[in-house]
């Protein structure tokens, strides 16, 4: 008898345990790939080190120069005017995907093809896009002549640079930002549409009455994800651009990438590193606050 | 039991974020030599001085890895980071004072194999060059470049040129001389004008008279405005190597560079979107495509043009003639050369000094030259160089060589902080070429390159 009464005791000490070690592969990961790694680059923003000497401590210089670098100024610039075309038009899109999806086609292959371009590497998307928008030889540029357009330096004209790297990256990723979304959907009770429709609502008024507001939560997540996604571009710009023509494209990831491993300034790129934390730490709390992220209106 | 599988299971995680254990590349014993390169043109001569190499020194083998431009010297970078640099590299002007204030080079006198290299075994002023600012030596010469133009001879002839007319152009800042008037000729619109026939539409340019290789502002315009600049008889800095004032604000630059992108705003050169921005498409595909009749390009493109076929898969074959004479009333090329370093991370430096020793040697540099992709840095190699394009490729090479024979050749600028120096000027420079800023533009970078020496001290 005094087992069975001991059983669930015992059977909850042996849980925490149980839990910590499955919980220890992710946190060693958390600390030492993360944790670390963000403390020894703020560190690092308070140094002069050039990756191969020790670093020496130098105070406040690299922020110093930091606010006085026009450089900079004009990388963050450039980054935000990316991520503000990345996300509208992407949002946009899913979202239209994302509803289609689920009231038009209930075929599993269709909301497949939707994923694909997610598969492709990033690298590989750019590599592609380059070659389809070459002045000289690119496709694209041939089918703007065939229906007798000018041709267009898509990733060497300082107008068209950002636009076009910002649409490559829609390109890939809208596919998963749809499937966050229509998976947002599911949640939506079919009985609301029931009822919208009993009272006579149109698609298009179910859509904003019923679909968008209760969306929300999820929406707000997923813009969260999205956006700093987007602040860390990177890949598309180094395969496409180079920071170039000038420095029209030249976003702060590139930046700071070139600094650290092409100019062997670790301490400045490091303190760059800093502030691009800063900014994204307050936009995704500016975020989660103005969405009421946390809060349904689904109950 | 389920707490043991719970931890062998913990145990696999973990191992599975990338506990792995030492990286075997790091290890370079065993007697092979670690050596990198970026030219894959030259890879089979090399390889051809290391099978020789290892006969010649058992138990000594050499392991070639080459990677392209671009990824060599981050990967590099990487590799002095994290220990897994190889041995020796190939080492370039425009990075190697870097490396020595980085500490990854190790000074080759040091080394007994490589102590005694002479400097008089090398074509003149080479071996100089990869002498640090202690005086130390951080490179032995292997090759060395000039600038010339690479021309189709089928555009010239429709412009009813032959190949002599090229041999003795001149330029100017003012009016272009007879170089300009030949590339305008050598312009021919979507309507078939020409550049210097009236009712030329230099919006809509089907063949540029002069290709465009950008706005050269990584490599002091090697392969785009040097030509011109040092036939003006300017110098990059008061000294070379190791200037301490930049001369980008004096009026004979910027003369021939105002001159020179003007090209692109007449309509005979390319322009800076059209080649492509910053992937541009190289001259050789400029002249390959038929969008360029003329291009200035470096001695190591010669095998690259000779490969060139045309949009039928016939072999497009590209002579090749000397810069034009400038306000100097000479030519000039700038004159580069690579030498391979010995980097302070290898575990068998002597080992290294020795294939170091053994690529500037004789045999090494005949093998190179009788593969006719570089001129080696001693004269023998030239010569056997310059016999292999005349024998077997039917192939005049000497507007090249005779830079160097007639002492028309100035060296590259080797300066300290290179890489802040691309980085500051290579904005500057495409801006210039794309015509959002003034030439005159360049006296405020001049400034600012200025500062680096300042900053560095």
């Amino acid at each position: 008898m005094a087992t069975i009464a001991d059983a669930p005791r015992r059977k909850r000490k042996d849980d925490t345990q149980l839990a910590i070690l499955f919980i220890l592969p992710a946190l060693i990961g958390f600390l030492v790939f993360l944790l670390w790694p963000t403390l020894r680059g703020i560190y690092l923003s308070f140094t002069k080190f050039n990756l191969l000497t020790p670093p020496e401590f130098n105070g406040l210089d690299n922020y110093v120069r930091m606010v006085q670098d026009p450089v900079f100024w004009n990388s963050l610039r450039v980054t935000v005017y990316y991520v503000i075309v990345n996300i509208v038009i992407q949002t946009a899109l899913a979202l239209a995907i994302a509803v289609m999806m689920q009231r038009l086609t209930k075929r599993t292959w269709l909301r497949g093809i939707v994923l694909t371009p997610y598969l492709v590497s990033n690298v590989v998307a750019a590599l592609i896009f380059l070659w389809i928008l070459d002045y000289q030889l690119g496709i694209g540029n041939r089918v703007l002549e065939l229906i007798g357009m000018d041709r267009i330096a898509f990733l060497a004209d300082s107008n068209w640079v950002i636009p076009t790297v910002a649409l490559i990256n829609v390109w890939r990723h809208v596919g998963y930002t749809a499937l966050l979304i229509f998976a947002g959907l599911q949640t939506i009770p079919e009985t609301l549409y029931e009822a919208g429709r009993t009272d006579g609502a149109s698609e298009l008024t179910m859509f904003r009455r019923i679909t968008l507001p209760l969306l929300r939560p999820i929406l707000a997540l997923v813009l969260i994800i999205t956006v700093v996604g987007s602040f860390q571009v990177f890949d598309t710009v180094a395969v496409t651009t180079r920071g170039g023509p000038i420095d029209s494209s030249r976003v702060l990831q590139y930046y700071i990438y070139d600094m650290a491993f092409g100019r062997f300034q670790f301490g400045y790129a490091s303190a760059m590193s800093v502030a691009l934390l800063v900014v994204l730490v307050v936009i995704t709390f500016l975020q989660y606050r103005l969405t009421r992220a946390e809060q349904s209106d689904l109950a | 039991m389920r707490l043991k599988l719970a931890f062998l299971m913990s145990a696999v995680l973990a191992a599975g974020c990338g506990w792995s254990g030492a990286d075997a590349t790091t290890e370079s014993g065993g007697g092979t030599i670690e050596y990198w390169l970026w030219d894959s043109g030259q890879q089979p001569g090399y390889q051809k001085c290391a099978d020789s190499f290892a006969k010649q020194n058992p138990g000594l083998n050499v392991h070639i890895s080459q990677y392209g431009w671009d990824v060599y010297w981050s990967k590099l970078t990487a590799g002095f980071i994290a220990d897994t640099a190889p041995d020796v590299f190939t080492d370039h002007l425009a990075k190697f004072a870097q490396f020595v204030d980085l500490g990854v080079l190790r000074p080759l006198d040091e080394l007994a194999p490589t102590a005694d290299i002479n400097d008089g075994d090398y074509q003149e002023g080479l071996a100089e060059l990869w002498k640090g600012q202690d005086g130390k030596r951080y490179g032995s010469p292997k090759d060395w470049d000039t600038i010339a133009m690479f021309y189709n001879p089928g555009a010239l002839r429709a412009a009813g040129f032959s190949p002599d007319d090229l041999s003795d152009l001149s330029w100017n800042p003012r009016d272009g001389g007879t170089f300009e008037k030949m590339i305008a000729h050598l312009t021919v619109d979507k309507n078939g004008v020409r550049g210097d026939e009236p009712g030329f539409d230099k919006n809509n340019v089907s063949q540029y008279g002069l290709g465009s290789d950008g706005a050269g502002g990584g490599g002091w315009g090697q392969t785009q405005w040097s030509a011109f600049a040092g036939s003006a008889g300017w110098q990059v800095t008061d000294r070379n190597p190791w200037g301490t004032r930049f001369n980008l604000d004096q009026p004979a630059f910027q003369d021939t560079l105002t001159w020179y992108f003007g090209l692109a705003r007449k309509g005979y050169m390319p322009s800076f979107a059209e080649i492509g921005g910053n992937n541009p498409v190289g001259p050789d595909k400029q002249i390959q495509s038929g969008l360029a009749a003329i291009a200035l390009d470096g001695s190591w493109k010669i095998s690259t043009f000779q490969n060139l076929t045309d949009t039928s898969g016939q072999k497009l074959k590209v002579g090749i003639a000397p810069t034009p004479i400038g306000p100097s009333g000479k030519r000039a090329s700038m004159f580069n050369g690579l030498a391979d370093s010995v980097t302070s991370l290898s575990k068998q430096p002597d080992n290294a000094a020795k294939w170091v020793k053994f690529m500037s040697g004789e045999e090494c540099q005949n093998i190179i030259g009788e593969s006719g992709i570089v001129f080696p840095a001693r004269p023998s190699g030239t010569e056997k160089a310059i016999a292999f394009n005349k024998d077997k490729r039917q192939l005049d090479v000497t507007p090249f060589t005779d830079q160097v024979k007639d002492k028309t050749t100035f060296l590259f600028p080797v300066t300290t902080n290179a890489a802040d120096i691309t980085a500051l000027l290579q904005p500057r420079m495409d801006a210039v070429y794309i015509g959002e800023s003034p030439v005159s533009s360049l006296t405020t970078v001049n400034d600012q390159l200025n500062d680096l020496f300042k900053v560095a001290q």
